[in-house]
């Protein structure tokens, strides 16, 4: 499977011809390891402390018999040969690579997938889990970054646990935590609906919308625990949607052929996130949960190695302070913000993860995002933020645009009114496409026919990126049932035609009202106009199974990690994957390192680390406030969203990733010599606070378009121009079958890659079609 | 448009704050209230003075951040929807717009029009919760059917969304709109009657400790709350505490 | 229980005891004085009846008059302590927006049903109380009707009087379904309450007014 391979060079810190042969250079040693599938090699590096002069180093070194780097020119060449043969000696091979026999290519990247059959696999790993005894616990900090599904339940169920529990958001309250906004509902297993659910399905549904780019153990889990979700909210008292029989509703999503999901109106999101809100009410009643609200997250402190506190600004007095814990979970979410319009909220960033990247948490497969194809189009430059219209309107909405070019310019010049156009002149492309799913492909699928058709010169509002989402039909169709299920003239155009509306605001209502809110047309009468926007990463920090972080004692939870999605999100999962791993799996994996840790003690938060680390904090925030530039947060933010979606958006290529990385890099120094924050540092000051998020967004952009430029190939939300079929559809590749892990090491587009292979022992890998 | 805006400037809890003018041009009707804020900000940084702070978060008005007294009503003109909500079009060309925060005395100032709403959570605390640890092996959820009247009656009012207008709205500052939502949620539900009692009077005296005001039912409230959530919770409240009082 | 009193909610449901009991008392105080329009004797008899009547002499009456200084006292300081919660003033308020006059300005039209009771008192109850209790002036059960239809031959406290049922009335407009409501009323009588306080609301106030002007213009 894997070769492995020694090698000796020299350090070289800039092209060779500068250097004379009397310059010292550092000797590494370098394993090598080749993985034979893709050909490609990675390097454990160890450098020695050796050095020996240009003159004096044979290049030569693999050729001689005795393979010595150092050539006998040099006095202490034997010395110092000796040493390298011992280095290498040391260097215990089989352990580093043990890890790798496994699952991942990288020897940095274990997994710790446990052993045995997938049905088996958590309970076993619960089973044999390290556990913290009560008495222990008591003793025990942990700080909890982010208030949303995955970190208020989180927090809520350390803290139940007896840890004492730190938790941060930058929020007035954890309610505000954008979770709130999740409309649709909640995937689980339960088969109420007795239509042949279950938790291997469940499985199922999620690797293949994943587009196979998830880690097959991590869904097998989710889908395991979803049952337990429905029934701890349940008892929570969230007030999911139920019949008349008293019994909970479901309904049916996209990807799907089973009614899994689970909702409260169209407020699932927030129903749900009340009902952790109100766990976390209990524990800090009880003083086991000690709540900082509007608090944001600077730096993470790294202590022997290990996590152990965290840096914060107080966003009401501007005061740096620092927490100490003995784990640090980040559960901030997703960071679509980097594409400054997005779905997320204002506020949404990826401060705390980026800044774990940078400590040494890797971050994985940065460019799957997942663009929403039912939003309300932008309006004009002064738009802030983009409102999504619920997956559900595509049940009974049909997606089109003009057949003709010139209708499409008539319309967008406001000459034509949709109405006008005759029904054989009017392209429905998604039922044209896929005639299988029709209009309820796939989110990504979707998008992408929906901006092909806009490119093409198709679009139909004023900027020309809109698309039609047209009742009419449906309206006809509920109405004639109506008139016959009433004994009316089912003729009746008029007739036929309130009974058919009256349907269509009893299930979207709500929805409709918002549109009408936002746009001023009325959409029971004229088609709604929708795009797709940004909706969600599906990429995040690099996590294994017991969801820790490439850093000891850091663990990132729900949108902020990469784990359950792979290339694509299907509908109503996100609410489960928060869930999920704030309730039931982070609270026992989290005890398999902090049972090595009961006799730690204290962490005190006045070391060299932590005081090094606020002082950095501090200068950078200074920095800001001195600049004096001449452009304000915003310029910045939205100049780097329009590069983001002109070149890393729903179709990807090459050069423009190219040109994006260069771009982005250009934008980040101009950002940094001319940004302009007013007000002053100990004082409630928005602008600075978004001056550090976009200062961030700014280096996360750009490992973005290098994570997109790397992966030669269109999965999911990952499209690559070139690697699409003659009719356009995505073309996956076998190679590519594997996580990529960034490492940090200075700037962004030097970012080293790690690879986690994954494998899938208990699905087959198929071609998605839709057709 | 173009737009008179006179709005709250105060620089922190400490200070008095008073009433600024400012001149808008250029505003689109398409844009929404905070957007519009948002470009009155953008002239206000490039002219090197100090943006208006304001909270906002999702913008789509679900999260309760924006609040905003505009014009003399809570959310602006316009009924059951939130500031992020409202948008330019309610508004003619040249008129005033008065902008100031949301007054209450449990609702202290924090900057210009951004307010310290944690008399909120603390209402919550003090009982806005059903006492079930995170075991697993929780009971079915189907195994308690709840009517689905009931259901949705609980729905209703767990849809509040805590942003406060109903003790802005109110001229006694009363925040029984959003402690009775709480309560009326969990009583109706089988899940929250074994805690019922304790709940509602522990809610009903922190609400008192915040300082909020006392309730003559004038409807303000329901009428201004972006969800709608009706004054008939209110009056469970009232007779769910008569009943844990009397018990 | 020992706690519910000095709850919010439970200032509120005593005021709204209170209201009820002071709205029954005025129900009562209506149908007496109607009899006034149709008969004297009637009218004095029901009015020596209550004026004698030891159980309403001595136990009704001292209750009532608790009932409506407890009223009265709580209304103010209720009053008090909302202002106190409000602390700063709006620049612009716009309060018929989101409700109505009268659920605003209930401590106004009280102030005014105040000064009217005073008035009322020096009118009726201190005469009576005097002729009764202080001078003990003999029992004449058909004094009654003369002295209301004397009191009511000044049109301008006919007048005053009438503003201040106006005020009554509109006080009653909130007051009745408002108290009904803090004592828990569900949902479902809503609409039947309405009815039933705009019909009271109304009715009693009008039907004061109209005894008084009756007895105006019959006398003249």
């Amino acid at each position: 499977m894997s070769k492995k391979k020694l090698t000796f060079s020299l350090n070289y810190r800039k092209p060779k011809s500068q250097y004379k042969d009397s310059d010292e250079l550092m000797i590494c040693i370098r394993y090598y390891h080749k993985c034979s599938n893709t050909d490609k090699t990675k390097i454990i590096k160890k450098s020695t402390g050796v050095k020996c002069m240009l003159k004096d180093w044979n290049t030569d070194w693999h050729k001689s018999n005795d393979r010595a780097p150092v050539k006998s020119t040099d006095p202490n060449a034997k010395k110092k040969n000796k040493i390298l043969k011992e280095k290498v000696k040391s260097f215990d091979i089989d352990e580093l690579y043990s890890s790798v026999k496994n699952d991942s290519f990288s020897p940095y990247l274990n997994s710790k997938i446990p052993f045995g059959d997938i049905e088996k696999k958590w309970t076993n790993h619960k089973n044999t889990i390290d556990l913290v005894s009560p008495a222990n616990k008591r003793n025990i900090d942990i700080i909890v970054v982010g208030t949303g599904l995955a970190g208020g339940s989180a927090a809520a169920t350390l803290a139940e646990l007896g840890y004492n529990v730190k938790a941060f958001c930058f929020q007035d309250s954890p309610r505000r935590a954008h979770s709130i906004a999740a409309q649709g509902g909640i995937n689980a297993a339960k088969n109420y609906q007795g239509d042949g659910d279950s938790v291997y399905r469940l499985f199922y549904d999620t690797v293949k919308g994943g587009d196979y780019r998830s880690r097959e153990e991590n869904v097998y889990r989710l889908a395991e625990v979803s049952a337990n979700i429905i029934d701890q909210c349940v008892a929570q008292g969230v007030p999911f949607a139920r019949d008349y029989g008293g019994l909970l509703d479901n309904r049916s999503f996209g990807g799907v052929l089973v009614s899994r999901t689970f909702y409260a109106k169209g407020q699932t999101g927030q129903q749900l996130l009340l009902g952790a809100y109100s766990a976390m009410n209990r524990q800090i009643a009880r003083g086991k949960i000690k709540m900082y609200n509007r608090h944001e997250m600077l730096d993470i402190v790294k202590v022997d190695g290990k996590a152990r506190g965290i840096i914060t600004r107080n966003l009401v007095n501007g005061e740096i302070e620092r927490h100490s814990a003995h784990a640090v979970v980040l559960a901030s979410g997703g960071y679509g913000n980097v594409f400054y319009l997005s779905t997320n909220a204002m506020g949404s960033n990826v401060t705390a993860a980026w800044k774990a990247h940078k400590r040494g948490a890797f971050f994985a497969n940065p460019c799957f995002t997942q663009i929403h194809p039912t939003c309300i189009p932008v309006s004009g430059d002064h738009q802030s933020k983009l409102t999504l219209m619920s997956e559900s309107l595509r049940n009974d909405g049909r997606i089109w645009v003009p057949k003709k070019s010139e209708d499409a310019k008539n319309v967008r010049s406001g000459k034509l009114k949709p109405t006008e156009i005759a029904e054989n002149d009017r392209d429905y492309f998604l039922e044209r496409r896929y005639p299988a799913f029709g209009n309820l492909v796939p989110r990504d699928v979707a998008s992408r026919a929906a901006k092909e058709r806009c490119d093409a010169g198709f679009g139909v509002n004023k900027t020309g990126e809109a698309v039609y989402l047209d009742f009419a039909s449906s309206i006809i169709r509920y109405g004639k049932e109506q008139a016959l299920v009433n004994g009316q003239d089912e003729n009746n155009v008029e007739l036929v035609q309130k009974l058919g509306k009256e349907i269509i605001k009893k299930k979207y209502g709500n929805l409709f009202q918002m549109y009408e809110k936002i746009v001023d047309q009325n959409p029971y009468e004229t088609p709604m106009m929708i795009y797709p926007a940004v909706h969600y990463t599906m990429g995040g920090i690099w996590v294994d199974y017991n969801l820790m972080t490439t850093v000891p004692g850091l663990y990132a939870i729900g949108e902020a990690n990469f784990s359950d999605h792979g290339a694509n999100r299907l509908g109503a999962s996100a609410l489960m994957q928060g869930l999920a791993d704030g309730y039931f799996v982070l609270p026992y994996t989290i005890g398999d390192y902090l049972s090595k840790e009961i006799s730690t003690g204290p962490i005190p938060n006045d070391t060299e680390e932590f005081i090094k680390a606020e002082k950095e904090a501090k200068e950078k925030i200074n920095l800001f406030i001195n600049n004096k530039g001449s452009k304000r947060v915003d310029y910045f933010h939205k100049k780097l969203g329009k590069i983001m979606w002109n070149k890393c958006g729903m179709a990807r290529n090459k050069k423009d990733l190219e040109s994006a990385i260069k771009e982005i890099s250009a934008l980040r120094k101009d950002f940094w010599k001319n940004v302009k924050v007013p007000g002053s540092q100990d004082e409630f000051n928005e602008e600075l606070a978004k001056a550090g998020r976009v200062a961030d967004f700014l280096e996360l952009g750009e490992l973005f378009a290098k994570d997109a430029l790397d992966r030669e190939e269109s999965c999911g939300g990952h499209f690559r121009e070139e690697h699409q079929t003659k009719e356009g559809e995505a073309t996956r590749k076998k190679e590519f079958q594997f996580v990529s892990a960034w490492e940090y090491v200075g700037e962004p587009k030097n970012a080293i890659l790690h690879k986690e292979e994954l494998k899938y022992k208990n699905i087959e890998v198929k071609e998605r079609s839709y057709k | 448009m173009r737009l008179t805006l006179k709005i709250w400037r105060q620089k922190n809890s400490e200070t008095k704050g008073k009433i600024e003018s400012y001149d808008i041009d250029e505003i689109s009707p398409d844009m929404s209230f905070l957007e519009m804020l948002d470009v009155l900000n953008a002239k206000l940084i490039n002219e090197d003075q100090e943006p208006v702070s304001f909270d906002h978060d999702c913008r789509e008005g679900i999260c309760g951040s924006c609040s905003l007294f505009i014009n003399g009503r809570a959310h602006g003109p316009d009924r059951r929807i939130t500031t992020c909500q409202l948008h330019m079009r309610k508004f003619k060309d040249g008129d005033t717009i008065y902008i100031e925060p949301f007054r209450a005395k449990a609702f202290p100032v924090i900057k210009d029009l951004v307010v310290d709403r944690s008399a909120f959570d603390r209402i919550q605390h003090a009982g806005g919760y059903i006492s079930i640890n995170t075991s697993g092996n929780t009971q079915d959820a189907n195994a308690t059917p709840v009517n689905k009247e009931d259901a949705d009656a609980a729905f209703d009012a767990a849809t509040c969304i805590g942003c406060g207008a109903c003790v802005a709205s109110c001229k006694n500052s009363s925040a029984m709109l959003f402690v009775g939502a709480k309560v009326s949620q969990y009583s109706l539900l089988p899940q929250g009657q074994t805690e019922a009692s304790r709940r509602v009077i522990n809610m009903v005296n922190q609400m008192d400790l915040e300082g909020f005001g006392n309730c003559s039912n004038t409807g303000a409230c329901e009428v201004e709350c972006p969800k709608g959530i009706s004054l008939d919770n209110i009056a469970r409240m009232n007779r769910e505490l008569v009943k844990a009082s009397f018990k | 229980m020992k706690n519910f009193i000095t709850t919010s909610i439970g200032k509120k449901f005593a005021m709204a005891l209170s209201a009820i009991f002071l709205m029954v008392f005025l129900l009562q105080h209506f149908l007496i004085n109607i009899t006034s329009v149709f008969s004297a004797d009637i009218f004095n008899f029901l009015s020596h009846f209550m004026g004698t009547n030891p159980l309403v002499q001595f136990i009704l009456q001292p209750i009532l008059i608790a009932g409506v200084i407890f009223h009265f006292v709580m209304g103010f300081y209720l009053e008090f302590q909302n202002r106190k919660a409000t602390k700063y003033e709006y620049h612009k308020v716009r309060g018929g927006a989101n409700s109505t006059w009268m659920s605003r300005n209930m401590i106004w039209s009280g102030l005014v049903i105040l000064s009217f009771l005073i008035l009322h008192f020096i009118d009726f109850w201190f005469p009576e109380m005097n002729h009764k209790y202080v001078e003990f002036l003999p029992e004449d059960p058909n004094r009654y009707y003369d002295e209301l239809v004397e009191k009511f031959e000044s049109p301008v406290r006919v007048l005053f009087y009438c503003v201040s049922f106006v005020l009554l009335s509109l006080h009653l407009l909130h007051g009745f379904s408002s108290s009904l409501k803090s004592m828990g009323t569900n949902k479902t009588y809503v609409s039947t309450v309405k009815n039933l306080s705009n019909f009271y609301a109304i009715g009693i106030p009008a039907g004061f007014c109209f005894i008084a002007v009756f007895h105006l213009l019959s006398h003249l």
